[in-house]
């Protein structure tokens, strides 16, 4: 496998050689701890499957949030592309309001170019007002903006006082950090900042909750917050999908934040435990065995019998409900082996569902994660912060002392550690096979080379990477969209999941790529009008 | 569904809502895309590029190649030169396209970069034999159409020559249509015996076949040699004075080739304009065959003229494309009563009173640099019969329970569309069904149950 990696590497100039053969690592043994380079500046001209600081900010923590306009400060396109486009799934609340259907943009001008486009900005806070009467906007910032240097804070500002209402900025312009990754980090910091914690809505129930890191594509959120339910849990806050302003000013409440999204969402999870005292989990709530995994460790943070008795009580009924289909899958696809190229987390958490579905996953990785998100939060003292992660705000919070609560007692909390992953994540290699090959923002080129070689039966990627893999005659399938089904997180989410990737890997259309006539000729080679 | 779409009418000076446009990059990445062995480049943040391949696979459902210069803060302060030289090396290096087409973006235009010197600039790192354009298409200025438009005239100012030895062919610029339309205008173009340069012609790339392995480059697109060659053709034809006819302006005053501009051939009439443009160039007879086609597409339309007359049609989209839908729904005796594109210009609003005014139409609204939102609340005020446009009004469509055609870009939740033509007679004998099959589906949904017919 070196050998092989070596060879696609050495089709590099010189300059990206070196630059990319710190982002391929291979695990030799099962217990190899690898160190990789990430979350470092793509080279120009690579085809990338990365996005930028807006996408991040906007596209993927606020856009969510339901009940929130959301105005996108700059010309049409940066808008227009987040609309609706990430299956981000929300219900109307009776009474409430439901903006998911909508884009608003200033729709910049070269005159706002070249005059500035505060004015504009201002008009369209106004308008927006007029039009909706909104519980809070939210503006983001896209390119031009930070560089004719419109003061989005300002104009949020003053149209807080002038409408009574929150008004956030968030200056997440796509030329910041080096992905997608800087965004999620800007929009963690001002929700933190502005709006966690300013709610005063208290949980009615006695075990709640956040699900954190959890965006309802395709819906599921839902399938997760139905099976917390069952057990009798409240679940305060989703961070972000289907998720309210309101619930998310009342995200401190919860006794529990549960991370499924390291990548996007870690900060919060940090912030909220030194300000609020609120311990977080590493959660997974993708495969049977991941999700098992999560209620029993939820259960046992809460350190209460009958409520461990009522989550293998809900376990056991959810399995059973699924576990024939479940098994007939895993006949359909055993042995099978993947490719996982996803986001930040997401490379991690399937691998735990193709497990369950007997599927090897032989290479992975992530377009946006940091080191820690492959190695283990461990690493994060070690990792040095280069020109352009210093460029995005490294947020501290103190203590709230009226907000401040000790949920479990430290002695608990130093016992439970060593059980469940509290403030803990040990990152994806950990879990790779041996001769696993770990890939940090796997470029078209190498996709291409790496499918020739290795062959897998499918691949997990997003939609500029769906096509060409289907081209070459492999399975693909986006675990960004879920290729418009789901959901595909929980129990029966795994089904959703198995049955589609099974009717992926089996449907007729893959017999007929080759015309009969290639297969055999249909002409014996005789010479027509020969002598016969 | 839009629920909070309110049927009072504030009037909007800043804030665009559901908008009926996107940005430059993208109509100019598409462009590209219908040049052979062509990586289309874009200039600015790793955002953009993403952005729009997601967005034309999602419409296309096909691979969507580009790369980007991934610009961080550093290049958004220096200039995006460094990134440029490094793009061009790797790309030559590891996709080895015959052309890179670089665009720019709102960051590389408002920075100021100068992509013309930066290409002079890399040109060692430029393999013998192939090429590096660009086109500049800032975000803030016109929609993708000018995008598309501002592409295909770069690809001409940087290659098309003028050798003095005419070709005795004709350029075709077929504007911002779709594979289905540009392999549609060929087959009219083959039928008729003229000699051409298509341009740019994206069949072939994004109808691409399965056939088991990838191909960076499939093997339609207009090639290089042809785009030089188009300075010495006889005449350009541009269908679409939004998406096409810069591009001919441009072979004009480069290379001196006579050009005029014809509307996008959606509808009977305006098809009949480009066939008999095109037969006064052979000065031969119209095939029997286009006439034959002319003739299904008039019986079909006296055949169903009945669930067309007089009812109320809401068109939205590009201005090419809704110019002509407008003067082709008049032709089947419907009235126009909404007409609006995001993209601004004056040209748009003066084409469509034009052909309002020509067929006594009066009470439409027309209407560019509109949006949906915008739409919609017209509909609220005074429903229409019909919706015609894009993807995005589905939502409308379903709120206002209106039947609804998917026409022009992009059309993101329905299938096999790339495959097929609303241009020419067949398109619009196709967009006469599409038509049909909306308004009698909902007859169908929704009349009583003594009132349902086995025969329409």
């Amino acid at each position: 496998m070196k050998d092989f990696m070596d060879r696609v590497l050495e089709k590099y100039p010189a300059k990206t050689f070196k630059n990319r053969k710190q982002h391929i690592v291979i695990k030799k043994a099962e217990d190899d701890s690898l160190q990789i380079t990430a979350n470092t500046r793509t080279i120009p001209g690579m085809i990338t499957s990365r996005g930028c600081c807006y996408a991040g900010c906007k596209g993927v923590i606020l856009g969510p949030i339901k009940d929130m306009v959301h105005i996108v400060h700059g010309p049409i396109g940066c808008s227009y592309y987040a609309w609706g486009t990430r299956r981000n799934k929300a219900k109307t609340k009776p009474g409430g309001q439901n903006y998911i259907e909508y884009c608003f943009s200033t729709d910049m001008q070269e005159s706002d170019i070249i005059f500035g486009g505060e004015k504009k900005l201002k008009q369209a806070i106004k308008e927006a007002v007029e039009i909706f009467n909104p519980s809070a906007i939210t503006i983001s910032a896209t390119c031009p903006v930070g560089l004719i240097g419109d003061d989005i804070n300002a104009v949020a500002k003053d149209a807080e006082e002038l409408y009574g209402i929150q008004v956030l900025a968030f200056n997440c312009e796509g030329y910041k950090g080096v992905s997608q990754s800087a965004g999620h980090h800007i929009a963690n910091n001002n929700l933190m900042r502005s709006v966690i914690g300013t709610g005063e809505r208290l949980p009615t129930k006695k075990r709640s909750i956040n699900l954190l890191g959890e965006y309802n594509i395709g819906g599921d959120g839902w399938e997760i917050e139905r099976v917390f339910k069952k057990i009798g849990y409240e679940v305060v806050c989703v961070m972000t999908g289907d998720g309210t302003y309101d619930d998310i000013k009342n995200a401190h409440t919860a006794e529990l934040n549960l991370v499924q999204c390291h990548r996007s969402i870690n900060y919060i999870a940090e912030m909220m435990e030194n300000k609020y005292g609120i311990p977080w989990l590493k959660v997974n709530f993708i495969g049977v065995s991941g999700i098992a995994k999560t209620l029993r460790d939820v259960a046992l943070y809460f350190d209460d019998v009958e409520l461990i008795e009522k989550t293998e009580k809900v376990i056991a009924e959810e399995i059973a409900e699924i576990e024939g289909e479940m098994e007939y899958y895993k006949t359909r696809l055993e042995g099978k082996t993947a490719f996982l190229y996803v986001g930040g987390s997401r490379s991690h958490h399937y691998q735990t569902l193709l497990k369950d579905l007997g599927i090897e996953t032989i290479i992975s990785g992530y377009e946006f994660a940091h080191r820690d998100d492959y190695e283990g939060r461990q690493v994060i003292p070690d990792i040095k912060l280069d020109a352009d992660s210093k460029n995005i705000e490294h947020m501290t919070v103190e203590k709230d002392e009226n907000k401040y609560r000790t949920i479990i007692s430290p002695e608990r909390y130093k016992k439970l550690e060593k059980e469940i992953p509290l403030a803990k994540y040990d990152g994806l290699i950990s879990d790779m096979h041996k001769d696993a090959v770990v890939i940090d923002d796997l470029n078209h080129y190498e996709t291409d080379q790496l499918i020739k070689q290795l062959k897998p039966d499918m691949f997990f990627s997003g939609i500029k990477d769906k096509y060409v893999v289907q081209k070459m005659g492999v399975t693909s399938k986006q675990l960004h969209s879920y290729d418009y089904s789901g959901p595909y997180a929980g129990f029966r989410g795994a089904v959703v999941f198995a049955k589609d990737l099974t009717s992926g890997v089996y449907t007729p259309a893959w017999q007929y790529v080759t015309p009969p006539w290639k297969v055999e000729p249909l002409l014996e080679g005789k010479v027509v009008g020969g002598d016969e | 569904m839009l629920d909070l779409t309110t049927k009072k009418i504030v009037e909007r000076k800043a804030l665009k809502i559901n908008p009926a446009k996107t940005c430059q990059p993208i109509g100019a990445m598409y462009a590209a895309l219908g040049v052979h062995a062509c990586l289309p480049h874009s200039h600015g943040s790793q955002g953009c590029c993403s952005y729009h391949r997601m967005q034309l696979t999602r419409h296309f459902k096909e691979p969507i190649m580009a790369s980007t210069s991934a610009f961080t803060e550093g290049a958004s302060v220096f200039g995006g030169g460094a990134n440029l030289k490094t793009a061009v090396k790797n790309i030559f290096e590891l996709y080895k396209p015959d052309i890179i087409a670089v665009h720019t973006t709102c960051l590389s235009e408002t920075i100021g970069d100068d992509c013309k010197t930066m290409i002079f600039q890399v040109e060692a790192d430029v393999p013998e034999g192939k090429h590096v354009i660009h086109a500049s298409t800032p975000s803030y200025v016109g929609s993708h159409v000018t995008g598309f438009s501002n592409m295909v005239t770069a690809f001409i100012t940087y290659l098309s020559v003028n050798s003095g030895v005419k070709n005795g062919k004709i350029n075709m610029l077929p504007g911002f249509v779709q594979p289905g339309d540009m392999r549609e205008i060929k087959r009219i173009l083959s039928v008729m015996e003229i000699d051409n340069i298509l341009f740019p012609d994206t069949s072939g790339v994004l109808d691409s076949p399965m056939t088991g392995s990838f191909e960076m480059y499939p093997l339609g697109g207009t090639k290089v040699e042809d785009i030089i060659d188009a300075g010495n053709s006889n005449l350009s034809l541009a269908l679409g004075s939004y998406s096409a006819q810069a591009a001919a302006i441009e072979l004009e005053k480069k290379c001196k080739v006579p050009m005029k501009t014809l509307s996008t051939p959606i509808g009977i009439e305006a098809t009949d304009r480009l066939i008999t443009e095109l037969a006064l160039l052979t000065h031969k007879a119209v095939p029997y065959s286009i006439e034959e086609e002319r003739g299904q597409l008039v019986d079909l339309m006296l055949d169903s003229q009945g669930y067309f007359n007089g009812k109320k049609v809401a068109i939205y989209g590009d201005p090419d494309t809704v110019i002509g839908l407008t003067e082709f729904v008049i032709s089947l005796g419907m009235i126009p009563k909404y007409v609006i594109t995001g993209t601004p210009g004056d040209a748009f609003k003066r084409e469509v009173d034009a052909i309002l005014a020509k067929n006594d139409i009066e009470g439409s609204e027309v209407k560019a640099a509109s949006d949906l939102f915008e739409l919609h609340q017209w509909m609220k005020n005074e429903p229409v019969d019909l919706l015609m446009g894009n993807t995005h009004g589905k939502f409308i469509a379903r709120a206002e329970d209106v039947p609804f055609v998917r026409v022009g870009f992009p059309i993101l939740d329905r299938y096999a569309h790339q495959y097929f033509s609303i241009v020419g007679y067949k398109g619009s004998v196709r967009l006469i069904e599409m038509m049909l099959n909306a308004i009698l589906d909902k007859i169908d949904r929704t009349c009583p149950e003594e009132d349902f017919e086995l025969v329409m």
